[in-house]
């Protein structure tokens, strides 16, 4: 009869610099159960939204998270601006695209860097925090910022990238790619890669979709749910589809990663091509009144936040749900059946964000 | 306007039948989240399907008692725990009830417990 026990995981392990804490319930070498604690950081920033004002809260926003801090800010302008009905500069929403994926393509190299480390992969961890630092250096010149651009605000953008810079960066992206893809075909065709992360953490569409799982999670288990396609920013007037992929495993969780680096580098190109001209920002006055649910795709998946205001200058309630949140169960169902060896690279493919989950 | 966001409200009584509906229809549960309005907490279950938002909105007290969702949704556990410890809605029969250590607040309920404090400029600034 196989022997039961409970391991715990976290909340301190060498693959997750984070804190998540982990009760596996093992059956030898296999877990039969997994149940996740959360909240050793909470900050309670949803809190702190009744005594900021909503204009000055975008910075608390964007600190939320240091890989997405762009997106944080961005979809609470978002929510901000539709309630206030404020129609943001065509420009500035082409720009907030191009920072958008930026950090998308930033933090999709960093979770491959990631990856390659849990499975034993030194060297193709450094080299994807070398390409990773590309990216930085590009969002350091357009925005004076590498974790934290602050650029984003209500009704539009801080910053302008001119014509001859974003042709550069571009240029910059393009040459990069080359790079970026002799790295990522390791990801993919390496036998010893293939060995860890196939027909490990499966899960399949049907049910991740129940589990509410988001982001590319949902899309490696063959699901093309993808918020970009909701028409938010400039992606209404650029043409992607949702990178997909089937098997649902831990290799199909890197496989549409390493796509999407490719996607949204094109993606950065097809902006730069179609950017008007025009100002980048309106100025804002006056207190919001409504509620709004604004939805950004996330590099880990699809951001919700929730605005209601009540004419005054402190915002009625903020909730983030992130997509490391609604992940949660889908993690919970991979971890069930799999080899306690295996649990790393399960919990990595979900590219978990405690930062974001502890808002 | 980015997208249209439906609402709709509805009775205690009526929730779990309402959110068997949106299941059988294949909606995916999006989010749960509570807003503390005075006395009142309103509750706000969020569905997608084909890019469809839909809210289903639950008006209760304090501690009142709310069926859980998660016997039809099961993922709604983890916004279930969150709504209890954050803001004291009693959910019942909750699918994995952390009863009370999913966060870990020094406070307990914040969000209920404090609204008389809201407004007031913050001590940090």
């Amino acid at each position: 009869m196989a022997q039961r026990n409970i391991i715990p995981f976290g909340p301190q392990h060498p693959v997750l610099p984070e804190p998540i804490h982990l009760d596996l319930v093992t059956e030898d070498e296999t877990v039969v159960e997994a149940v996740p604690s959360i909240g050793f950081v909470h900050r309670g920033l949803e809190k702190l939204v009744e005594k900021k004002d909503y204009q000055d809260f975008v910075y608390v926003a964007e600190r939320i998270c240091g890989i997405c801090s762009f997106m944080h800010g961005m979809t609470y302008c978002q929510a901000v601006e539709e309630i206030m009905g404020i129609a943001v500069p065509p420009r500035a929403l082409y720009l907030r695209t191009v920072w958008a994926e930026l950090s998308r393509v930033h933090s999709h190299l960093m979770w491959l860097g990631l990856a390659a480390d849990a499975f034993g992969f030194e060297s193709l961890f450094m080299n994807c925090w070398r390409l990773r630092e590309g990216v930085l250096d590009i969002i350091e010149a357009t925005t004076g910022g590498r974790v934290i651009f602050g650029s984003c605000k209500i009704g539009g953008v801080r910053r302008d990238i001119d014509d001859d810079t974003m042709k550069g960066i571009v240029e910059k992206l393009q040459a990069m790619a080359t790079e970026i893809k002799r790295s990522t075909d390791v990801f993919l065709d390496d036998y010893s890669v293939q060995h860890r992360l196939k027909d490990v953490g499966v899960i399949d569409g049907e049910e991740a979709r129940r589990l509410g799982t988001v982001g590319p999670v949902l899309r490696a288990s063959g699901i093309a749910m993808d918020a970009r396609k909701i028409g938010y920013a400039a992606y209404r007037d650029l043409k992607f589809e949702p990178v997909v992929e089937k098997a649902g495993d831990c290799y199909a969780r890197c496989r549409v990663r390493v796509r999407e680096i490719f996607q949204s580098i094109d993606l950065i190109a097809q902006a730069a091509r179609k950017m008007p001209p025009g100002e980048t920002a309106l100025k804002v006055t006056g207190a919001p009144e409504g509620e709004f649910f604004s939805r950004v795709e996330q590099p880990r998946g699809e951001v919700i936040y929730y605005v209601k205001a009540n004419g005054t200058k402190n915002l009625q309630r903020f909730r983030v749900r992130t997509p490391t949140f609604a992940n949660l169960p889908a993690m919970v169902r991979m971890l069930k059946g799999a080899g306690l060896a295996d649990v790393p690279n399960i919990i990595l493919t979900v590219d978990p964000c405690i930062s974001c989950i502890e808002r | 306007m980015i997208e249209e966001q439906t609402t709709i409200a509805v009775e205690k009584d009526t929730l779990l039948g309402a959110v068997a509906d949106f299941y059988s229809q294949g909606y995916r549960l999006v989010q749960i989240c509570c807003t503390a309005l005075g006395d009142v907490i309103e509750i706000n279950y969020s569905f997608d399907r084909d890019y469809r938002f839909t809210n289903l909105r639950l008006t209760v007290r304090p501690g009142e008692e709310v069926q859980s969702v998660s016997i039809i949704y099961w993922c709604a556990f983890a916004y279930e725990n969150e709504m209890k410890e954050l803001f004291g809605v009693n959910i019942r029969n909750i699918a994995v009830d952390y009863r009370g250590h999913f966060y870990r607040t020094a406070v307990p309920t914040p969000f209920v417990a404090s609204r008389k404090d809201a407004g007031k400029p913050a001590d940090t600034d």
